[in-house]
């Protein structure tokens, strides 16, 4: 087996009407931008790239692509092959409140007709979007029918069941973390690999949960649940956290006057009667929090050897894919928590759930 | 004369509070902590941990003696009660911000979802209970202080503060104009209020613009306030926007000035400042997030925007996490949750040298220290045991 330092790169395309909100989501995902700031970000012209190393050897090729129609128009023609090439993942942005819904779904059928002529094979995001602009009552009835309409324009297309999956998303809330925490647990390449690592690891520390999420966007890339806390009533608590934390990285940027992108903090400590937590760097790209009963010494031990870990799972950035046979592992994943909030496979191959009713 | 404690503080209590030997229990956390805290104690003299102890026994001894007085004075003794519990009167031009300021500062509302607020149209007062029971009311526009449908005595005689809210985006001469007149009337009739003038909405202003605003409006209201004869009245001003830490920075301050425990806080702060070398300690009402008390250092804007921030980190985690307790409560379970010290710490920088540290004092306040360079891990153990001694002093502070 060969272990060369190689990076897996992923191309990800980021499409949807102009106005729909593609720009805005990146920046705050990927640029530590703060909701309120987005009104400043101007049109895309054709397309911007950027590239985001994640954990393992991931680098995520991110192409935001202007979507007013005359670049829409080159993308489908003269462009067609350079932008549909080896995609892994296209992230369809809808705007809800749009007033030309009919255009939209016209737009979205031309793009998948040729995301299936040169990548048939890649995976398919449908982020219907600003959700906040809806009263709240209509929400779950409206995102289902897009739903449904958006489903039957892409078997029409040839994109089936579990190639696509919908998410209900806001720039005002954390259901933008979520539905980009899927789409990046989708990419990890050694999702399962990483899981087994830290299922020993939580066992090792008789933790109750452990979160691996990256730094820079503090998306969560995976997490292990064990015993009791399965039942933990806060099922969104991922992206809640994610939310959470980056948050808490502008309020450090703000204090030490530096810019977010440059925070980074060596620990945090939170002790309970009920509960101890720490939140600490594993590899060079994510920090690990750790959930553990309250109890002082386990405490200290735990944090110990979270740093005696870390060595292993830096190997994981550079080893190679091992291909199928780490399917075998995925016993870690049907053990996760009870809250079934992972989909995803490597490649896609494995069980997807699409999400068509979101609440 | 002014005394750090009234017969309102401390409790009479009949057996004094039992003092702990510092150096035994300074010694019995050392060699729990092993190698860590055993550097801390040969780097400072033993003297020092002992510091707030002493300054705890002082003071007990110090109320004894000063108890007496009071009762005798029992005049003094009732203004003294009324001012235990502050109560706070709003008032201001129609949609100035009078309600906002109270929902977002007291009830947590989102600064956005203020746009929906229905106007005010007559007196509303509310009762906060967070680690005391703070008072609310506002009063509408329309209700001017001749009007005949203002009872003057319920409200006013037993309020602690007047602030006059006053939106900058707004024309505001006409609310210089009625603030004068409220100035005056509570000179006149209630002199013991304080007056404070929040010059609001300065989010829509430029920098400059914003300093200049908050001269003219203050020298307008002294400028007037002279030439009718109450040159005199102590006035204060502050800039606030609710879409910052702004109003919350000029909430705690407002509220600070009615408490009868905050020279106490304040020495005690002090105290565990030098002891420990610490650059800036809050304590923090936790549910409203303004402050109770800081010590005597600067005050930075910064360093309470990162210890509130903080604050909302621990407060998420704790209900995110804390389940788990919550539930044994509700079947009846006497969790004794009391007894646990909830700490917490987070770094400042990567190396760790700088950092925030935040420890519960009981349910509603928590302190937080924000530790400049020097204050290494190391000398974490000797923190731990001053601030152990701190939450004693404040839990006594607050015994009713
Ligand atoms: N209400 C609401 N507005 C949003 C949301 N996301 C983005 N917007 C607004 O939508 C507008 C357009 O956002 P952009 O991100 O620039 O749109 P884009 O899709 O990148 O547009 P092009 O670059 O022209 O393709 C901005 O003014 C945002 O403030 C959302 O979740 N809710
Ligand atoms: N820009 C800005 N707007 C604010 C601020 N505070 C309040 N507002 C807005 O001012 C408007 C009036 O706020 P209210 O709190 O209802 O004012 P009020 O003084 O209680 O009004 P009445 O009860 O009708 O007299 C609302 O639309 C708020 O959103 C602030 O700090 N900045
Ligand atoms: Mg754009
Ligand atoms: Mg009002």
């Amino acid at each position: 087996m060969e272990r060369v330092k190689r990076q897996k790169q992923r191309k990800v395309l980021l499409m949807g009407r102009s106005g729909a909100g593609k720009s805005s989501m990146r920046s705050i995902i990927f640029s530590n931008y703060v909701a309120k700031d987005v009104r400043r970000l101007g049109a895309t012209v054709d397309v911007e790239h950027s590239n985001i190393k994640f954990m393992g050897n991931l680098m995520l090729n991110l192409w935001d692509c202007g979507g007013q129609d005359s670049f829409v128009e080159s993308y489908l023609t003269n462009q067609r092959s350079h932008v549909f090439t080896s995609v892994a993942v296209l992230i369809f942005v809808f705007d809800i409140s749009s007033k030309d819904g009919g255009s939209d779904m016209v737009s979205f059928a031309s793009t998948i007709r040729a995301l299936h002529e040169f990548s048939p094979q890649s995976k398919i995001f449908v982020l219907v979007h600003k959700m906040d602009l809806l009263p709240v009552d209509q929400k779950a009835r409206i995102f289902q029918q897009r739903a449904i309409h958006v489903r039957a324009t892409c078997e029409d297309e040839g994109f089936l069941g579990q190639q696509v999956d919908f998410w209900a998303t806001s720039i005002w809330d954390q259901s933008l973390y979520r539905a980009w925490t899927q789409v990046i647990y989708f990419l990890v390449p050694n999702a399962s690999a990483i899981e087994s690592m830290l299922r020993k690891l939580a066992e090792l520390l008789d933790a109750r949960e452990l979160i691996l999420y990256e730094r820079a966007t503090c998306l969560v890339v995976t997490h292990i649940t064990r015993g009791g806390e399965g039942q933990n009533p806060y099922t969104d608590r991922f992206e809640r956290i994610s939310s959470i934390l980056k948050t808490h990285k502008h309020s450090m940027a703000r204090h030490s006057g530096v810019m977010a992108a440059e925070v980074t903090f060596a620990e945090m400590q939170i002790k309970m009667g009920a509960f101890m937590f720490f939140i600490t760097r594993l590899t060079e790209n994510t920090n690990l929090a750790v959930v553990m009963p309250s109890d002082e010494s386990s405490f200290n031990a735990a944090r110990v050897n979270v740093q005696l870990a870390r060595r292993e799972f830096a190997q994981l950035d550079i080893v190679e894919k091992k291909g199928k046979d780490s399917q075998t592992t995925t016993g870690a994943r049907s053990g996760l928590s009870g809250t079934d909030d992972m989909v995803g496979n490597e490649d896609g191959e494995g069980s997807t759930s699409s999400r068509v009713g979101e609440p | 004369m002014r005394t750090l404690f009234s017969e309102n503080i401390l409790s009479p209590s009949p057996t004094p509070v039992p003092q702990r030997n510092p150096f035994e229990l300074h010694f019995a956390t050392a060699s729990s902590l092993s190698h860590t805290s055993s550097s801390a104690s040969t780097q400072s003299s033993p003297r020092q941990h002992d510091l707030l102890t002493q300054y705890l026994q002082q003071q007990q001894q110090h109320d004894e003696s000063t108890r007496t007085s009071y009762e005798s004075s029992s005049d003094r003794g009732h203004h003294v009660r009324r001012k235990g519990n502050p109560k706070i009167l709003f008032m201001g031009l129609k949609k100035s911000g009078k309600s906002s300021v109270q929902k977002v500062v007291f009830q947590k509302l989102s600064p956005a979802d203020t746009l929906f607020l229905e106007p005010t149209t007559k007196v509303e007062q509310t009762s906060l209970r967070t680690f005391t029971t703070i008072d609310t009311a506002e009063i509408p526009s329309h209700l001017t202080l001749d009007s005949s449908e203002l009872d003057h005595q319920p409200l006013f005689s037993n309020a602690g503060a007047v602030i006059w809210v006053l939106d900058v985006q707004d024309e505001y001469l006409a609310s210089i104009a009625a603030l004068i007149e409220t100035a005056v009337f509570l000179s006149e009739h209630y002199p013991r209020i304080n007056f404070e003038i929040f010059i609001h909405k300065i989010d829509g202003l430029s920098e400059e613009y914003k300093y200049d605003t908050f001269r003219e409006v203050r020298q307008r209201v002294q400028d007037e306030l002279s030439d009718l004869g109450h040159g005199d009245r102590s006035v204060s001003y502050y800039q606030t926007s609710i879409f910052d830490h702004s109003i919350f920075e000029a909430m705690s301050k407002v509220v600070q000035k009615l408490l009868p425990q905050l020279p106490a806080m304040e020495t005690l702060l002090n105290k565990l400042c030098s002891t420990c070398r610490i650059q800036k300690a809050y304590l923090f009402d936790v549910g409203s997030k303004i402050y109770v008390a800081t010590d005597a250092s600067p005050t930075f804007l910064r360093d309470y925007e990162v210890c509130s921030d903080y604050i909302d980190v621990i407060v998420d985690i704790k209900q995110i996490y804390g389940w788990h307790s919550r539930e044994d409560n509700e079947e009846g379970g006497s969790v004794a949750s009391g007894d646990s010290i909830n700490e917490s710490t987070v770094t400042l920088d990567p190396s760790g040298e700088t950092y925030v540290y935040a420890r519960e004092v009981d349910e509603h306040l928590t302190l937080l220290c924000v530790m400049g360079k020097g204050s290494t891990i190391r000398r974490r153990a000797l923190i731990d045991y001053n601030v152990g001694i701190l939450q004693d002093a404040l839990l006594q502070v607050f015994k009713v």
